[in-house]
């Protein structure tokens, strides 16, 4: 889908470029947007990988949207790449910035682009929902119904009612991660030995 | 030293600030009106309106204009280096280290696990920006949107630049009159 032609560098630049100019609202707006080139339009990679990456980029301090921006273009194409993939992210609208200060007052109390960005919201909502909803559905393949609920509770729990940092939290979760397939396979051990023993 | 104050400044308050941009936006007025006195409350929150208006990272958007009122073009690189190049180095270097040990159990182990709290934090992000926007233009505009919009791109498979495009129309033309 979309185009494939140009090459790596013209791919970067037109993908960046687009998720920069139509993510209104910063970084989260973006993130849906960037999903789409990376993922689906360019398979760049998989949605796995995204999810890495985004979990990554959450863990880190600075803006999120241009860290991703970094990575994408520096694997694909190393440092040059990554500059390419960071400028034609963030330099049209910085540009603009600078140009469009002198109309300031206009622009953030017009009506018109006040209704704009409203109408936009909800668009950014749907894409959201449905990238939590294809994380939660490989979340729960991965690690079962029950197991899996258990964990959405419990990131509930720490990041919606306890208010706990969002890379406190997946700081927490990597930790366990690292064990979890040690776990399984000791508790998987124990099971067949009962039944060994008890058969 | 206005070079070395921009670099200082703006490293701080991205390295800082947790949760991507927004969450860098106090730390950065902290260094830009508390601290060096590059411009006062009231051009700062100039700034952030106009900011927020613009499409794009907001954390960047800041850095490019005030390194370019400071010291011109030269200013505006050294802010925007400053913002970006740390955490961008950091996450390059950690996913590479994660690339290379992608067959150990741990780290599989790892990748799995994150997945639950991206949903959720996705999840609660979409709460958020549902809120948001009931509040501002009602639940039935929002519902309304929220439907095309999801039809459009998941039924449909239309580009989200398209659906973004038509719901800017629609909100120039409708929701102005509405908010």
């Amino acid at each position: 889908m979309g185009m494939r032609k140009g090459g790596d560098y013209a791919q970067l630049f037109w993908a960046m470029f687009k998720t920069g100019v139509l993510g209104f609202g910063g970084g989260p707006s973006v993130i849906p947007l960037i999903r789409h080139e990376a993922v689906k339009n360019y398979n760049w990679i998989d949605n796995d990988e995204f999810g890495e990456i985004l979990a990554l980029a959450n863990a880190l301090p600075g803006p999120i949207a241009t860290k991703m921006a970094a990575y994408l273009g520096y694997r694909r194409k190393k440092t040059l790449g990554a500059t390419v993939a960071v400028l034609s992210h963030i330099l049209p609208s910085a540009l603009a910035m600078i140009v469009l200060m002198s109309v300031v007052q206009y622009l953030s109390s017009s009506q018109i682009v006040q209704g704009m960005i409203a109408g936009v919201i909800p668009v950014v909502a749907v894409m959201l929902g449905v990238m939590a909803y294809e994380f939660g559905e490989k979340a729960i393949k991965g690690l079962g119904k029950a197991f899996g609920i258990v964990l959405f509770a419990a990131a509930f729990v720490l990041l919606q009612l306890l208010d706990v940092h969002d890379a406190i939290v997946i700081a927490l979760f990597l930790a366990y991660g690292a064990f979890h397939f040690k776990l399984v396979r000791k508790l998987q051990e124990r099971k067949s030995k009962n039944e060994a023993s008890g058969g | 030293m206005d070079w070395l104050n921009l670099i200082i400044g703006f490293f701080l308050a991205n390295v800082l600030g947790y949760g991507g941009g927004p969450a860098s936006i106090p730390l950065m007025y902290n260094e830009i009106v508390n601290h060096y006195k590059w411009m006062s409350n009231e051009d700062f929150s100039n700034i952030l309106a106009l900011g927020n208006s613009l499409p794009g990272p907001i954390a960047t958007k800041i850095a490019a204009f005030v390194g370019f009122d400071v010291l011109g073009w030269p200013g505006m690189i050294l802010a925007l280096a400053a913002t970006i190049v740390p955490s961008a180095a950091a996450l390059i270097v950690l996913l590479k280290l994660l690339h290379k040990h992608r067959q150990s159990l741990v780290v599989k182990g790892m990748s799995l696990l994150v997945q639950p709290v991206i949903a959720m934090m996705m999840l609660l992000l979409t709460w958020q920006m549902a809120d948001s926007s009931i509040k501002s233009s009602g639940i039935w505009h929002f519902l309304g949107i929220a439907a095309v919009a999801y039809w459009a791109m998941e039924r449909k498979k239309i580009h989200p630049a398209f659906v973004v495009c038509a719901a800017f129309v629609y909100g120039g033309l409708v929701l102005s009159h509405v908010i």
